[in-house]
């Protein structure tokens, strides 16, 4: 199944911003210093199994994420895509298979706390903020720095740490809420938070579930502008069930059904497949 | 949640209305709670004089808000609900009678050994007639276990109500095995019959007055480690942990390492706070680590606004106050008025006095 591991869009020029074919040296410009990877894969999923008292979540899944990709995940209630982000992330163990974060780092065998500091962020499905925390604060504590006890004692914000989160904010247009808790933000605002909360962490994965449940269309379309701006320098994976926001991000999609992969393929590909209509039309 | 939120909105919308006001009351305590031991060193017939009944009751006060303080470290901000302080407080102040036992006893064992006929001290009483190490134990006893508890506990991401749970079973059983002669800890009369401290007499007005003032010491001591930490980025880290632990996680941070730094803190707290106490109450002994008396330290913690630094040294200032007052008053109706007080408090100022008087403010 590991054919090739690079989708090949990815290798078409027209794809490499820099235009200093980062694929050829064999180091892509999303990965971070320490993180292997040479074969242009940042996220390796083989043969994984879940089950859950008897309930198969994830059968023999085979995935694999590009350095640089903007990937989207789609599939029908149960399809097993958030046990497949509790996988990457730590949370969930599988039963069997591979799963590989750059060429070297085995994340069967670490923490949800060690992947988190090895570069994997993740938005829940549920916008998940300190809540009692202002946006400032919610920001400061995702950003990425020494987050062991000791260093959060003696810690005080660098100026180019402000500057970052000053920028972030704006990104996130939330500016003139900075002082605001967290707990007294929309919906929609609390979502750009989680997001950019992911942003100052700087991960080089970034796993995003369902990132524009709830937001305005405006709101929706300049998430969609924010992710493309992302690709290309980190690697994303999108859950999301809304088929048009799919279609202005993706250049790639993958279809989970019943805990495996159905179909693989650019958006229209993939709506074109036979199977893929008879899972989400029941024919 | 919302709770917690809807108290910090409070604490920000007060700290703009009356820092000044709140400043000037504090330091006005802070001043007459300095003064009370000078005064007690005045003559009896002084108008001014405080009696040692006095002087010994609001320095046992003052030892409670200490373990309130520590509670609602723990409590109020990474969202422990401990209920078992009060088997570090005992700790701490069986520390310091091991060294007060030591004392009064001179270069024999102390009385309590010989009636059991030991001919010599266990071993862990080793060094103990010596006031260094003495203090040393104040801090490592309760410190370790808290260390050992805390580790396993949070290594099995053991929560709410069930970490509760066990903290408490941890005090009861601690209660039982001090209860125990083998122990070597006096059984169910503790420690009493203490002479004297470094040589003073345990009972001269100096050194009342003098351990007071340690105590004021040690009280304005924690509550400035609170500010500290509270205003830090472990303050936040915490309160990041009560409220989503597992974002927490997702954004790098191990929450094992702060919870267990605030756990051991706060039993640190407890142990120099029972340090303390036991000089000047006169006596130790297990019911300190009965169950109840954890309760209780949860009631003055909820009582005066968990999640604030003063609020719990209202809740124990109050509650102990108006227990003081009515086991005299009125003996048999303490118990109620403590239940019906609590529920109150539950139905009626989910925030506390704290929230109570920034509530009045407000308007």
């Amino acid at each position: 199944m590991r054919a090739a591991p690079v989708p090949e869009f990815m290798l078409e020029p027209a794809f490499d911003p820099a235009g200093s074919g980062r694929d050829a040296v064999g180091l892509g410009s999303a990965a971070a210093k320490g993180l292997d990877v040479r074969h242009g894969t940042i996220l390796t999923l083989e043969g994984i199994n879940v089950s859950f008292d008897g309930f198969r979540a994830i059968t023999d899944l085979n995935l694999y994420i590009g350095v640089g990709e903007l990937r989207c995940i789609i599939g029908p209630n149960g399809a097993g895509k958030t046990t497949m982000m509790d996988v990457i992330t730590g949370k969930t163990r599988p039963d069997n298979g591979v799963a590989y974060f750059g060429d070297t780092l085995d994340l069967t065998q670490m923490s949800e706390v060690e992947i988190a500091q090895a570069g994997i962020g993740r938005k829940f499905q549920k916008p998940t903020v300190f809540e009692a925390l202002s946006v400032f604060e919610n920001l400061e504590l995702a950003l990425k720095t020494d987050k062991s006890v000791w260093a959060s004692l003696r810690a005080r914000l660098s100026g180019a740490q402000k500057d970052r989160i000053e920028e972030v904010l704006t990104t996130i247009r939330l500016e003139s809420s900075r002082h605001r808790p967290a707990g007294l933000l929309s919906h929609g605002q609390k979502q750009f938070l989680e997001i950019g909360m992911l942003l100052v962490q700087d991960p080089q994965l970034l796993l995003l579930d369902e990132p524009v449940a709830g937001m305005t269309d405006a709101e929706t379309e300049f998430t969609a502008e924010l992710f493309k701006s992302l690709a290309r320098k980190h690697s994303l994976m999108v859950v999301e069930h809304d088929m048009g926001f799919v279609g202005t991000i993706a250049d790639h999609v993958t279809v989970l059904h019943q805990g495996s992969v159905l179909a693989e393929g650019s958006l229209e590909d993939v709506q074109a497949n036979e199977r893929v209509i008879e899972v989400y039309l029941g024919r | 949640m919302t709770q917690a939120l809807n108290q910090t909105l409070l604490a920000r919308a007060t700290a703009k209305l009356g820092p000044q006001a709140s400043l000037a009351v504090g330091l006005l305590v802070l001043a007459v709670l300095l003064a009370m031991p000078l005064l007690h060193l005045l003559p009896a017939d002084h108008a001014l004089h405080v009696s040692a009944y006095g002087l010994t009751l609001v320095g046992k006060i003052l030892c409670y808000a200490i373990v309130a303080l520590a509670l609602d470290l723990v409590w109020g901000y990474a969202g422990l609900l401990s209920l078992g302080h009060g088997l570090f407080f005992a700790l701490g102040g069986y520390a310091m009678g091991m060294y007060l036992m030591r004392q009064s006893a001179g270069d024999g064992l102390p009385a309590f050994m010989s009636f059991l006929a030991w001919s010599e001290l266990p071993w862990y009483w080793y060094g103990t007639s010596n006031f260094l190490w003495a203090l040393c134990l104040v801090v490592l006893a309760p410190g370790l276990l808290a260390l050992v508890f805390g580790f396993f506990a949070f290594r099995s991401r053991i929560k709410g109500v069930y970490f509760s749970i066990m903290t408490q079973a941890l005090t009861f059983a601690g209660m039982l095995l001090f209860f125990r002669n083998e122990t070597g800890f006096g059984g169910n009369n503790g420690f009493t019959n203490f002479r004297t401290i470094l040589g003073f007499d345990i009972t001269a007005p100096g050194t009342r007055a003098f351990l007071f003032f340690c105590t004021v010491v040690l009280l304005v001591g924690s509550l400035v480690l609170g500010f500290a930490l509270a205003r830090s980025k472990v303050g936040r880290v915490l309160t990041a942990v009560r409220d989503a632990e597992n974002r927490l996680m997702f954004c790098g941070y191990d929450p094992r390492g702060y919870k267990l730094f605030i756990w051991v803190l706060s039993a640190v707290l407890c142990g120099l706070a029972g340090a303390l106490y036991v000089p000047q109450v006169g006596i130790i002994n297990p019911s300190e680590m009965s169950p109840t008396n954890s309760i209780e330290a949860a009631i003055w913690v909820a009582l005066g606004g968990r999640g604030t630094l003063i609020g719990p040294l209202l809740g124990a200032g109050l509650v102990n106050g108006m227990k003081s007052w009515f086991t005299v008053a009125f003996p048999e109706y303490w118990l109620f008025a403590l239940g019906a007080l609590f529920i109150v408090i539950t139905l009626f100022l989910p925030k506390g006095v704290i929230g109570l008087l920034r509530k009045e403010k407000d308007q």
